[in-house]
């Protein structure tokens, strides 16, 4: 079959289906480097100035600064509870478990629109303006199903007589708990923080109904500097933010395995 | 799903006292049946947190817009309290909003259409691939999630605007004098949609693919099917539930975005979701913000409903794994 002209076809197609994904991104990069000042072609040097106006830009440094807090309190938040809920799931049978299933994930089964008007309002009605908290009570609803998903993959993959074994020895559930599950979870918990602090860091249709006036994150930031024009500077930003959302998970994933691994052999 | 493993020990020991002695084993028996009430307990413990945020950041704010939406806005801007059905009838009865809802439904489903052709076959290829190299490509399949959704969304701009990349090629091979406007139209708005929902597709195809055991091809095959007869008659049957599970998840974040007709779109591009911000950000209409969130949360959650009636939620889940 392979080195067959199927096969060929097959994947020709496949790289030109990669390519329409990966190119407009890596046009994006290119032009971030654009000497011009205007963004775009043709391309008429090479230099780092817009990277350096972007560090100079206090908006933008100020949007990177409540992205990352937002991001990082994001995913403790939704990881925490996530990961109690896909120990219920994955470590317990009781009645209304698939049920529950579907209610954990049903923030993102609904569009997020719609969950965003409705949180929205409903705490305007309780006297919550739009606010940080608003923001993050947003984000945390929103990234807890993908944390409750990749959590409960990883979970049903750890050996539960490790735990079994510590409980004989005389340890109790706490003690059992961070001394063996925890230790065993922990490439979860990473994957669950990553994977949440990810998608906070990026979303934008929540936090655009969400977020106070002046407070930008670094999406709502270069949606706002579209609406004047595509400048060199929003390149490089999203240049920036590619290299923070792909190379974080990379190493962060990278860590996860080598973790794994050493769990394995021990 | 089905991995769940069950705590019985400390029901057998309990079991086997009783067996053993009279007193001592009621007691035993007591114990275990405390116990059980303990494990019963537990797992709705470790849930609380999340059901607890669920409810009251998800349940409880929609069913208030549900009564929001009864609500009326004064002139004065003021809400009054009350059940009116005016947004209901404005949202229903005015042409305006059917066709940006029948336009956004459309959208929608071209883009589903279009990822589910360009999806296909790249899903098969990985799953198909060499396992030295499996990794690599499902590694590439991944990156797009991690790439944000507006810098994706924008970078189209960077290829198809006037002083875009199409644009530079085409006026330096003299082939056009002056440069072409292709933004801002409903091609460019479903082609940024196609960008950002195939990974979506291809993931869920080839969950469904990989699934696939290999020896029933094969046995076609060794019956006589050819290898175009044996994958339309055995593969792709067997993987229409990843292409359901791929195609729902595409329409339904499709027919939900604003934010990819504001950039590539022009002003006629609007989507029902844009009517949603325009309402509550710019306009503060909040009674009519809610009728028209709830309006697009009937339309897409029918179908999720119906889709998880007939094929389950587990097929979405599993791309996860």
């Amino acid at each position: 079959m392979r080195a067959s002209p199927g096969w060929i076809g097959i994947s020709s197609f496949t790289i030109l289906v990669y390519i329409f994904m990966f190119a407009p991104v890596v046009v994006v990069m290119l032009l971030a480097f654009n000497t011009s000042e205007f963004g775009s072609f043709p391309m008429q040097g090479v230099s780092f100035r817009w990277f350096v106006e972007l560090w100079n830009n206090d908006a933008i440094v100020r949007a990177f600064r409540i992205s990352m807090v937002l991001g990082a309190l994001t995913s403790v938040i939704s990881t925490t509870f996530g990961i109690l809920a896909s120990l219920a799931m994955v470590r317990f049978d009781f009645p209304g478990k698939r049920i529950m299933s579907t209610v954990l994930i049903s923030p993102i089964l609904i569009p997020e629109v719609v969950l965003a008007v409705a949180l929205l309002l409903f705490l305007k009605f309780l006297g919550v303006p739009k606010s940080f908290p608003l923001l993050l009570l947003g984000h945390v609803i929103f990234t807890m199903p993908f944390v409750v998903l990749v959590v409960q993959a990883r979970l049903v993959a750890i050996q539960r007589e490790y735990e079994e074994a510590a409980l004989s020895l005389g340890a109790n559930s706490l003690q059992t708990f961070f001394a063996v599950t925890l230790p065993l979870m922990l490439p979860a918990v990473l994957a669950g923080m990553l994977f949440s602090f990810t998608i906070s860091f990026d979303d934008i249709t929540g936090t655009l109904f969400w977020k106070p006036g002046g407070v930008e994150t670094v999406p709502t930031q270069i949606f706002a500097m579209l609406r004047n024009s595509i400048s060199p500077e929003i390149n490089a930003l999203g240049t920036v933010m590619v290299v923070i959302t792909v190379v974080l998970p990379l190493t962060g994933a990278a860590i996860g395995r080598r973790l794994a691994a050493r769990m394995r052999t021990r | 799903m089905s991995l769940i493993r069950r705590r019985v020990p400390a029901d057998h020991a309990g079991g086997r006292e009783t067996d053993a002695a009279g007193r001592a084993g009621r007691r035993g028996a007591r114990v275990a049946e405390a116990q059980a009430i303990e494990r019963d307990r537990k797992p709705w413990l470790l849930l609380s947190p999340a059901l607890t945020a669920i409810t009251f950041l998800l349940v409880v704010p929609t069913c208030f817009i549900v009564v929001y939406s009864f609500w009326l806005r004064t002139a004065t801007g003021a809400e009054q309290v009350g059940f009116y059905l005016d947004n209901w009838k404005e949202v229903l009865s005015d042409p305006f909003y059917r066709d940006i809802l029948l336009e956004t439904l459309k959208i929608a489903a071209i883009s589903t259409v279009a990822c589910a052709l360009m999806g296909y076959v790249p899903a098969y290829f990985i799953a198909y691939a060499n396992v030295r190299h499996r990794g690599f490509l499902l590694l590439l399949l991944m990156l797009p999630f991690w790439i944000s959704y507006i810098i994706r969304t924008m970078s189209w701009i960077n290829i198809l605007g006037t002083s875009g990349a199409i644009n530079a090629v085409l006026l330096w091979l003299g082939v056009i004098d002056k440069p072409i406007e292709m933004l801002y139209n409903e091609t460019s708005v479903v082609l940024g949609l196609v960008q950002f929902l195939l990974p979506f597709m291809i993931l869920n195809i080839y969950v469904s693919l990989e699934g696939i055991d290999r020896n029933l091809t094969e046995a076609a095959k060794s019956l006589g099917c050819t290898g175009w007869q044996a994958f339309r008659e055995v593969t792709l049957p067997l993987s229409l539930p990843g292409l359901a599970a791929g195609s729902l998840l595409c329409f339904v974040l499709g027919a939900g975005t604003y934010i990819t007709p504001m950039i590539l779109g022009g002003p006629e591009d609007a989507m029902f979701a844009n009517l949603v911000y325009e309402a509550i950000v710019t306009q503060l209409n909040w009674p009519l913000g809610s009728a028209l969130s709830l309006v697009l949360l009937i339309v897409l959650g029918g179908l999720v409903t119906i889709y998880t009636r007939y094929l389950g939620i587990d097929q979405i889940a599993k791309s996860f794994r």
